[in-house]
């Protein structure tokens, strides 16, 4: 139905929008990179800056528990003050052995902390080795450590553990690091998995196969190209998986397979205190305060970072 | 005689009043930085039965103008100022309720994109039922068969128990037109309805729904990029620019006789009203025998004219269809074609012709089932690890997508030098040197060399891919889709940034595109492509002006607005 309607033509004043260049170059902002603009949303979050102070403070506590704490974590133990009261240079009071409560928790910071950074350095290098490699090559490649990763998926970590560490070897050379190789031998599927995924969105972009066509090998596209692309998940995961892994050595002191005596740990502490918890239980909740407050800290944090690389609410 | 004379009275006072009107519509956005206005003063009008297309780049507002009629705003954008009058009623600011009654019933949409705009879970069916039901409207089976067939879905009640992914685009397309439809709006809002189909698909949606909306007498606001398919499909085209409307008006008027700069640039750039190749040597005033005889450099090497000769090239896909089972799919079937040095020469087709397969062969990325390339004398199948590195920098990919083919970790610099370091091509002063060279050879400023990806626009990534492409000298450029991604006038410019390019380094182009209105404004020589087979080949020239086979008529005849007689002089 066309009407002989008239339509006025109208056009507006050429002053009121000024015509511009085609497609100009906004030069006014900095410069930003995928991290800058991490950072810059990062360091406007609370849960970021609380989470990060914290953390900070924790490792500090971990590299220079002298600054804390002059009372020697297990000398000078008197029985006559077991399940003491806190007392003037003793704020926490003491523990079944009479030791000084405090200072156990501050030296303990150190075991807790290196396993869980250990462990996470660990299952870092294995899970994404493998899982990049399986996600990028695909093929064979992939059906076998897929299923090598089903077969450690498949045991429950905390079973596997157990079972692992009543081998002879580990039973004879508990150190932090056999703690930390039965924790990256169960752990790294997920690692992995996560890597997979990514790396299998990532590589048929565009400028992937762009930097093919320029002569980068298959492998350098991977190197240069994939992984830089791929690894903001991976990161997340392992941020939350820091603070899982210092609860899992914990868990595994705390059963007695995990730390050896010597060294001091907070899940030995929580174990020990089992004893007192009638009497004193505020022995029992220090060390799982100390636990709790570190885990609590890198499972903000991982979750600050992961907001932050959000892909979905970066700007094109 | 009294009563005639109310009636006719009566009549035009109903012709008067317009169905929607837009007053000194201002929207504005909230966002980190403060608020910003995305339109300002936009003003259009549009008459029962009438079909008014708004035509502008991304960005100029136009989508926003249409959100704001339908009252779909994203949380931070509000109309801050003006009216839009829906007969009469102002729906600026009314409450949500109010809108939810209108929508459907009155006001209509297709949106943009048939592939993320059906819910995937449900079937067709359920969801045109969903629309009928909401609106009151009798939701049994037939009527759903009903709206669906009046979309032009052939076996409607069949299709309407299956599920968005058993349909291609075009259906998909139809299916959302049939819910924008099935209440019989008086207003539809069409944004950019074709935009992600096929040129022949987009011709049938688009005569389809002409004939739809013409039976049902409902209005239509088409939004598009396109000021050919705007001026071919509207009676009235309202043009934005930066949130403005700087001109309005009858669609042929306006082409023909465009008073805005803007406007003016818009009808100078459109691809599908252009009528020859750019001209780049002619403009700058080289005599055309020059360019007609062959460059001093080819003559002196005798170099063979044709840089690539494709030889009955084809490739054969595995599909997986279960375990051990598997089925041929020949992605491109017996091709053969050979590229002059120096020319650009163009595949066309619709998705899934095959054509960017042959691209991919042709930079050895992929490996071609039988049949040859070769490049400059060389079967590049036979090169070794060593001559491959070689071959790798005598042809570069220039992809689609500008949002995909840049690394977005790098930053500019890193990515236009990463093929002087893979090639360990001078040391680190000579490649800033030549980098920043590439960037003025694309028009683009040297502080770009510190961005990243994300802070540039589409158009001047693809000019990065360009520098990037041009890094290593190299002779040959393949070029896939490189420009469909782009807005017009962004497509404009990169075009002729390649064309200038083109004849100053003497470049040769493989342009793969399924677009033909860019061909003819960028290559000599055409071959069309259907279904993995070539068709037809031949100049530019030839084929537009005397196709032969049936397919390369109808992909002509698509071209929106290629029928629209303009003066030489714009056109």
């Amino acid at each position: 139905m066309k009407s002989n309607r008239q339509i006025e033509h109208f056009v507006a004043p050429v002053d009121e929008t000024p015509l511009l260049p085609t497609d100009t170059l906004r030069v006014e902002a900095a410069p930003l990179s995928l991290w800058a603009d991490a950072w810059r949303k990062l360091r406007r979050r609370p849960l970021f800056i609380i989470s990060s102070v914290m953390i900070l403070l924790i490792i500090t506590v971990a590299l220079f528990p002298g600054l804390f704490t002059q009372t020697p974590p297990n000398q000078n133990c008197l029985l006559a003050n077991s399940e003491a009261g806190p007392t003037a240079g003793h704020p926490l009071g003491f523990t079944f052995q009479g030791c000084d409560v405090y200072s156990r928790i501050i030296h303990g910071t150190q075991a807790s902390l290196s396993t869980g950074v250990l462990s996470v350095l660990c299952v870092l290098v294995i899970g994404v080795t493998f899982g990049a490699l399986a996600g990028y090559y695909g093929g064979w490649i992939d059906a076998v450590l897929a299923r090598l990763g089903d077969i450690f998926f498949a045991l429950p970590i905390l079973l596997g553990a157990l079972v692992i560490t009543q081998l002879p070897f580990f039973r004879e050379n508990k150190s932090v690091w056999t703690v930390v190789l039965v924790i990256s031998m169960l752990a790294w599927p997920q690692m992995a998995r996560i890597t997979r995924g990514a790396v299998i969105e990532v590589r048929h972009a565009d400028f992937v196969t762009a930097a093919r066509a320029l002569g980068v090998s298959k492998f350098g596209a991977l190197a240069r190209h994939v992984l830089p692309n791929a690894i903001a998940p991976v990161i997340v995961l392992a941020t939350l998986e820091l603070g899982v892994f210092i609860v899992l050595e914990a868990t595994l002191s705390f059963l007695g397979v995990g730390m050896p005596e010597s060294i001091m740990s907070w899940g030995h502490d929580i174990s020990a205190a089992q004893t007192s918890i009638r009497t004193n239980p505020m022995i029992l909740i220090y060390p799982a305060i100390a636990l709790s407050v570190t885990v609590l800290s890198f499972i903000m944090l991982g979750d600050a970072v992961r907001d932050a690389l959000d892909p979905k609410s970066r700007q094109r | 005689m009294k009563s005639t004379q109310i009636t006719i009275e009566e009549a035009s006072s109903l012709a008067e009043r317009p169905l929607l009107e837009i007053r000194d519509l201002d929207v504005s956005f909230k966002t980190g930085s403060g608020e910003f206005n995305a339109v300002s003063g936009a003003h259009l009008t549009i008459m029962q039965g009438e079909t008014v297309a708004i035509v502008g780049e991304s960005g100029s507002g136009k989508s926003t103008t249409a959100l704001a009629a339908i009252g779909l705003l994203p949380p931070n954008g509000r109309v801050s100022r003006g009216q839009i009058l829906l007969d009469g009623e102002d729906i600026a600011h009314v409450h949500e309720r109010r809108m939810i009654e209108l929508r459907g019933n009155t006001i209509g949409m297709v949106p943009q994109d048939p592939m993320s705009n059906l819910n995937p879970v449900w079937k067709i069916g359920y969801q045109v039922k969903e629309t009928l039901r909401a609106n009151g409207k009798p939701d049994g089976p037939a009527d759903v068969a009903k709206a669906l067939a009046e979309a032009g879905l052939p076996d409607s009640a069949r299709r309407a128990k299956q599920y968005p992914h058993e349909f291609s685009g075009g259906m998909r397309q139809r299916a959302l037109i049939a819910i924008g439809l099935s209440c019989q709006p008086r207003l539809l809002i069409a944004d950019e309805p074709t935009s992600a189909l096929d040129v022949t698909v987009q011709r049938q949606i688009l005569d389809h729904l002409e004939t739809m909306t013409s039976e049902l007498g409902t209005s239509v606001l088409l939004i598009t990029h396109d000021l050919g398919l705007a001026a071919e499909r509207a009676d009235r085209v309202v043009v934005m620019y930066r949130g403005n409307v700087v001109e309005s008006g009858p669609s042929l008027e306006l082409l023909r006789n465009p008073q805005h700069p803007y406007t003016k640039r818009l009808v100078a750039s459109a691809p599908s009203l252009a009528s020859r190749r750019i001209q780049v040597a002619k403009e700058r005033g080289i005599e055309s025998e020059e360019l007609l005889a062959p460059s001093e450099a080819v003559v002196e090497k005798h170099l063979p004219a044709d840089v690539l000769q494709v030889e009955n090239l084809t490739k054969v896909f595995k599909l997986r269809s279960g375990l051990g089972r598997g089925t041929d799919f020949t992605a491109v079937d017996d091709v053969s074609f050979s590229v002059q040095r120096g020319t650009t020469t163009a595949i066309v087709g619709e998705s899934g012709s095959g054509k960017s397969t042959v691209a991919q062969m042709v930079l050895s990325l992929l490996a071609p089932t039988s049949g040859r390339i070769v490049f400059d004398g060389v079967d590049t199948s036979t090169l070794t690890p060593k001559q491959l590195f070689a071959f790798r920098r005598r042809v570069q990919p220039i992809f689609q997508d500008p949002y995909g083919s840049l690394d977005p970790m790098y930053n500019i610099y890193r990515t236009i030098e990463e093929p002087l370091r893979t090639h360990k091509i001078g040391d680190r002063t000579t490649r800033e040197i030549k980098v920043r060279e590439l960037l003025d050879q694309v028009a683009l400023p040297q502080s770009t060399m510190q961005r990243y990806p994300n802070e540039l626009s589409g158009g001047q990534r693809q000019r990065v891919a360009v520098a990037r492409a041009l890094a290593l000298d190299p002779e040959v450029i393949i070029c896939d889709e490189a420009v469909s991604a782009l807005d017009v006038l962004v497509q404009a410019q990169v075009l002729n940034l390649l064309a200038e390019l083109q004849s100053n380094l003497g470049l040769t182009y493989l342009f793969i595109t399924h677009d033909l209105a860019v061909v003819r404004q960028i290559a000599d020589h055409v071959c069309v492509m259907e279904k993995g087979k070539l068709v037809e080949t031949g100049t530019t020239d030839d084929v537009f002006e005397s196709p032969e086979m049936d397919y390369t008529k109808a992909l002509l005849n698509a071209i929106p607005g290629g029928k629209l007689m303009l003066p030489p002089e714009v056109a």
